[in-house]
């Protein structure tokens, strides 16, 4: 395992988790919150495939289920964000080549993450999640991931490919 | 570069039992979860970063918000900002500041009157939406003697509970959450009952006496819980908004307008020594500060 790689991961999921709880949660825009450490970690599943993916997603998810001001269920995204992780590696080769799949990709998990962080809540009843606020919240939820996803998505990539410069590309 | 391989799918499925067990560990503890431990130095790590991020960009968040809400005058703005950019990032700080000492004055006043013993601290991280969960972090913790199961409040009223509380840094759970609920009292009658969270809907109270009179624009504080832990009484929480009828139920129920703005909180106060008597509605802002009208001078008449 790359050090440099660990490192850089390591450092992009702190900064997200920071400007996630103390910045874009306070700009109070309507409906759902952009989530940032989501589109982090599938931007490094998109650079460097699903066993990043899964990593990284579960590190970001046990952050997020225990840095302040969570206070639900610890372990709750990080299953989900482990999820994410592992899917959005799966589409590594064909988010290369294409400049739409990785749109196509990120809107997926921010849809997909919302449901399923509320399903696993509703699997231990008494979360108080309900289906109506949940429809409320998908499409917000997903266009503002969409909306961060040109900028986040090349940048992680241009910062995994530097960590490890003598790599052979193919 | 990495592929799909079974290594991959190994670490996969080991990773995503391990979040279940960790779910299942969690919900099954409960408040003595043994995991609130590993909360609490997550809080103690992580709240000085978050500190830092809220103090280096708070003029900036307030910027865009206002931004944000301005809407139809944008151009102007837009024209403004040009030959003023500096001066106008300056207005914004000092308002900012001025709404905060207004804030701490009110919060002053309302634990003099109501004779608690609070400790001041500033919002530094909201939670996301998506996490149906309303939860803030504060920047006092237990350095501060903040202890779990504090009333949190602020000048308008009653904000909440801790719940996490870390070294520097503590969570509080919001009234609206949908977990949360309060005994109330309402002020005029002395009726008691309970106030639960809705997430964005408008909290619900539920009296304990069907047969109780309440009407539209009555006041409610909290009741107290035992050892005034996690709630102290005579905090102001809101007025009644609407009564519904549901003929042949138990408890009655009523919908609750809350006197605290819960998406625009910023100086919250926790009450580390509560009151040594209940100053009952002493605390209450006066009616005629409420949206609601006036109550009506004739108690019997309201609905039944």
């Amino acid at each position: 395992v790359n050090l440099r790689r660990l490192g850089l991961i390591t450092l992009l999921l702190i900064v997200a988790l920071a400007l996630q709880t103390s910045v874009v949660s306070r700009l109070d825009l309507p409906g759902a919150t952009p989530d940032l450490v989501l589109l982090v970690v599938v931007s490094l599943a998109l650079a460097d495939g699903p066993l990043t993916g899964v990593v990284a997603g579960f590190a970001a998810g046990i952050a997020l289920d225990l840095v302040p001001p969570a206070d639900h269920a610890v372990g709750r995204y990080a299953f989900v964000l482990t999820l994410v992780g592992y899917l959005a590696g799966l589409a590594q080769d064909e988010a290369e080549r294409s400049v739409v799949m990785p749109f196509v990709v990120v809107a997926a998990a921010a849809a997909g993450a919302t449901a399923l962080y509320a399903g696993i809540g509703a699997l231990f009843s008494d979360f108080g999640v309900d289906g109506r606020t949940l429809v409320g919240l998908l499409p917000t939820a997903v266009l503002y991931d969409v909306l961060l996803a040109p900028f986040v998505v090349p940048a992680v990539r241009a910062l995994v490919r530097r960590a490890e410069p003598d790599s052979v590309r193919w | 570069m990495n592929r799909d391989t079974r290594r991959t799918r190994l670490v996969l499925a080991t990773l995503l039992v391990t979040a279940f067990v960790l779910i299942t560990l969690d919900v099954r503890g409960g408040a003595s979860s043994p995991l609130q431990g590993l909360r609490s130095a997550a809080a103690t790590v992580f709240g000085p970063i978050q500190r830092a991020t809220s103090t280096a960009v708070s003029p900036v968040t307030g910027a865009v918000g206002n931004i944000g809400r301005l809407g139809d005058q944008r151009k102007e703005i837009k024209r403004l900002q040009e030959e003023n950019d500096g001066l106008r990032r300056q207005l914004n700080t000092s308002e900012v500041e001025r709404n905060r000492a207004t804030e701490l004055d009110k919060l002053l006043r309302v634990a003099g009157v109501g004779q608690y013993k609070v400790v001041p601290a500033q919002v530094i991280a909201i939670g996301p939406r998506q996490g149906f969960s309303w939860t803030v972090t504060i920047d006092a913790g237990s350095r501060d003697g903040l202890r779990r199961d504090q009333t949190v409040i602020n000048g308008d009223g009653l904000v909440g509970r801790l719940t996490t509380v870390g070294f520097t840094t503590a969570t509080v759970l919001l009234a609206v959450d949908p977990t949360s609920s309060v005994g109330a009292r309402l002020a005029a009658s002395m009726e008691i009952g309970i106030i639960s969270g809705k997430g964005g809907q408008p909290m619900t109270l539920q009296l304990l006496n069907a047969q109780a009179t309440v009407k539209k624009g009555d006041r409610l504080v909290t009741f107290g819980s035992q050892g005034s832990r996690p709630f102290v009484p005579g905090v102001p929480i809101g007025v009644v908004h609407q009564i519904e009828q549901t003929p042949g139920a138990l408890t009655r129920t009523a919908t609750i307008t809350p006197y605290v703005d819960f998406t625009a909180l910023d100086l919250l106060g926790v009450v580390v020594q509560p009151p040594r008597r209940d100053p009952r509605d002493a605390v209450l802002p006066p009616p005629s500060a409420n949206p609601a009208p006036p109550p009506a001078p004739q108690q019997r008449g309201g609905a039944r």
